[in-house]
């Protein structure tokens, strides 16, 4: 049975603006498909984001919707979830927008293990300003900005939230479209910060630059790269060379922001 | 198994002509017709929904 | 039953005056010469219910401030001039996005770092132009730290009525000195709330302007459900770059500034009424004036002065009347003429204006400005 996104579609909102065979719209369905299984309820739901493509996925949903200045998607959302922590707060945006200019309160939000959900669609570029390199375009690739080859190394996002404390990592990209409601899924339920990194596609601004011929060659690559945690545990180094681990990579129990400034207010209230 | 036959939807003014569904089609039901994506062989549908799943654009529901 | 007195500093009495508004969320990061309101409201919010948040930086705060403003809090951050720099960008996303918040900013010595500790007035432009784009400015100028209790009430208020930030900017002085303060009983002091929408919810809209320049806004988790953006946006609250849209939104943004202006200025007039020199001056500096024009009337001077309580919108009809009475103005202030400039612009001529201006991290004490009577009189 065809699901029915519309339900959670605000009415006329469709077609979107993303360019043919941008990835950012399975992820969206993967999001509403996640949400439904979660059942969770659109008066009790925000869904914040920063600027960018990525960023403009809020708009096209019917729930509290929240679209901030670039970068600043985890600090808005942190003030949502701090007033009001019985609501779900939900975040997306892009890699730019995320690890660039975002980058300290992407941290932050990790450190404090603050009970929200951070989708990155990480497509390796800034795509709405026309393809300028991210932290996360590949070292030698090719944007705007780097036409000689990028000399800058690139974020790997999934470590870097783990790094700065997060407590539910994952994986996914837009090929592997089944996964991805899966992993929103565990990652909302999860009680803590919790960041799904999905490796996206931007046929328009990286994929011409860097000798995509088509969508589906970069649909290919990402079904190529794609090794599941468990698989890749019976692989070699070697083989396991340009591949990149996909599903559940982190995950630990810790107390959460919210939970632990309600026990400030007990403190203060005696 | 259910056997009763695959009803494809193709919402046209949505469709942006990706060929994302036609290309991962495991059973070539679909194909492109100018640019929005078309049913071509509607009986070799396994109702797999990797079509469905994988339109960036929400124009294709498989029933 | 006596009311409740306290030896206050003002920073203090901002935190207090803020808590009197019913303010219950708090988001800040720490920065000399404004992290008392902090201090106090970490300490006081959670005994309340409320909450109180130390973000990563000024951004972030300045952010938090208005993701809870959204949910139907009401708000505060406190910051010092290079923190309100930082804040710019997210204080035009509260003016475009029309989300109440209130900033208190403890004016010291700038540009940049400058003299963390030394108090300035340099800041007011900043209130004003600091961030890009037409936007209305609301900005409050206390004297003493009553007046600052008080004021950070009536900056909830006006934030609250006109869904727009409001600053509140005492200089370093002000903030940090302690005085007498007499803490006004619930209910004395007029606290305005939020408009809430009468409409039901699948009729919503965040900008609806059928219910006025300012139209009722929902909180998140309400019931309503609607977008938030700081792009230019529709009444519907969606982007939107349709002309007329975007000129009738931007206009009726400043509009509620601009037509409220009488429900908003508020200032103080001593010994104008025969007044031949009129010294206009704000905050700590208004003190060394009031005793200037004392010691001058004891000498047989026609002095008077002009206070300015509201900063943002500037009273120009008031100065602009006075130009047309008094022989010369002085404009007393710590930075190098920013209100004198505006007293000129309101002025057009009709009086001179003779600035005198400090930015070596001391006060402008009253023999300056007697001097300066003397000299123009």
């Amino acid at each position: 049975m065809a699901f029915d996104y519309d339900k959670y579609i605000r009415p006329g909102k469709l077609p979107h603006i993303w360019c043919p065979g941008c990835g950012h719209g399975i992820v969206m369905k993967g999001l509403i498909r996640a949400i439904d299984t979660l059942g969770l309820q659109k008066d009790n739901t925000a869904i914040v984001s920063g600027i960018g493509c990525a960023s403009r996925l809020p708009g096209y949903m019917d729930f509290c919707t929240l679209h901030t200045a670039h970068g600043r998607a985890a600090a808005f959302a942190t003030g949502v979830k701090m007033a009001k922590p019985e609501m779900n707060v939900i975040l997306v945006g892009g890699d730019g927008d995320g690890t660039a200019i975002g980058g300290n309160h992407f941290i932050h939000a990790c450190r404090r293990n603050i009970d929200m959900t951070y989708i990155i669609m990480n497509n390796n570029i800034y795509g709405m300003t026309g393809g300028q390199f991210s932290p996360c375009t590949p070292t030698g690739a090719k944007a705007s900005t780097t036409v000689y080859g990028n000399p800058d190394p690139a974020f790997d996002v999934a470590k870097l939230a783990i790094g700065a404390g997060a407590t539910f990592v994952a994986r996914g990209t837009a090929y592997h479209a089944t996964q991805i409601d899966k992993l929103i899924a565990e990652a909302i339920q999860h009680k803590g910060f919790s960041v799904v990194e999905i490796l996206d596609d931007c046929p328009t601004t990286y994929g011409r630059r860097n000798k995509f011929k088509s969508v589906i060659e970069m649909m290919n690559r990402l079904k190529d790269i794609a090794v599941p945690v468990k698989a890749a545990e019976k692989m070699t180094a070697e083989q396991l060379e340009g591949k990149i681990l996909t599903g559940v990579l982190y995950k630990e129990e810790r107390p959460n922001y919210t939970d632990e400034y309600a026990k400030v207010i007990e403190r203060a209230k005696k | 198994m259910e056997k009763t036959p695959a009803n494809i939807e193709i919402i046209e003014k949505y469709c942006k002509g990706c060929h994302i569904c036609v290309e991962f089609c495991p059973t070539k039901v679909l194909e492109m017709k100018g640019f929005v994506a078309s049913v071509k062989n509607l009986e070799a549908c396994i109702k797999c929904m990797q079509c469905e799943l994988r339109c960036p654009d929400f124009a294709i529901k498989v029933s | 039953m006596a009311k409740k007195v306290a030896f206050l500093q003002g920073n203090e009495a901002a935190a207090q005056g803020a808590l009197y508004a019913g303010c219950t969320f708090f988001g800040g990061y720490p920065i000399t010469p404004s992290t008392e309101v902090a201090e106090v409201m970490s300490v006081e919010l959670p005994k309340i219910g409320g909450k109180f948040i130390q973000m990563e930086d000024e951004i972030g705060a300045m952010a938090s401030v208005i993701g809870a403003s959204l949910t139907g809090a009401k708000v505060l951050t406190a910051t010092s001039g290079p923190g309100l720099s930082l804040k710019q960008e997210l204080i035009g996303y509260a003016c475009i996005a029309e989300t109440p918040c209130v900033i208190v900013n403890v004016m010291r010595g700038g540009p940049s770092t400058g003299m963390p500790t030394g108090p300035s007035q340099s800041d007011v432009m900043c209130a004003k132009w600091g961030t890009h784009g037409d936007h209305p400015a609301i900005c409050l100028t206390p004297a003493s730290v009553q007046e600052l209790f008080e004021e950070t009430v009536r900056a909830f208020n006006l934030a609250e009525k006109y869904r727009t930030p409001v600053m509140v900017m005492p200089d370093e002085i002000v903030a940090h000195m302690r005085e007498r303060i007499v803490f006004p009983e619930p209910g004395e002091l007029e606290v305005i709330n939020r408009t809430a929408p009468t409409v039901a919810p699948a009729e919503y809209k965040p900008y609806d302007t059928s219910f006025g320049d300012v139209p009722p806004l929902a909180a998140f988790g309400s019931g309503y459900r609607f977008h938030v953006t700081g792009l230019n946006k529709g009444q519907d609250g969606f982007p939107t770059t349709k002309a007329a849209w975007v000129q009738a939104e931007e206009e009726r943004q400043v509009r509620k500034v601009d037509a409220n202006v009488d429900d908003i200025v508020q200032f103080e007039e001593y010994e104008l009424a025969d007044a031949e020199v009129a010294i206009v001056a704000f905050g700590s500096t208004s003190r060394s004036a009031r005793f200037a024009v004392n010691e001058a009337r004891k000498q047989g001077i026609k002095a008077g002065l002009f206070r300015i309580k509201t900063f943002w919108p500037f009273p120009d009809k008031q100065i602009a009347a006075l130009a047309g009475k008094v022989k010369a103005f002085i404009t007393p202030e710590m930075n190098l003429g920013m209100c004198t400039g505006e007293v000129k612009r309101c002025a057009e001529g009709k009086a001179a204006v003779h600035g005198i201006f400090r930015v070596d991290g001391e006060p402008i004490n009253p023999g300056q400005i007697l001097e300066k009577i003397k000299e123009v009189k």
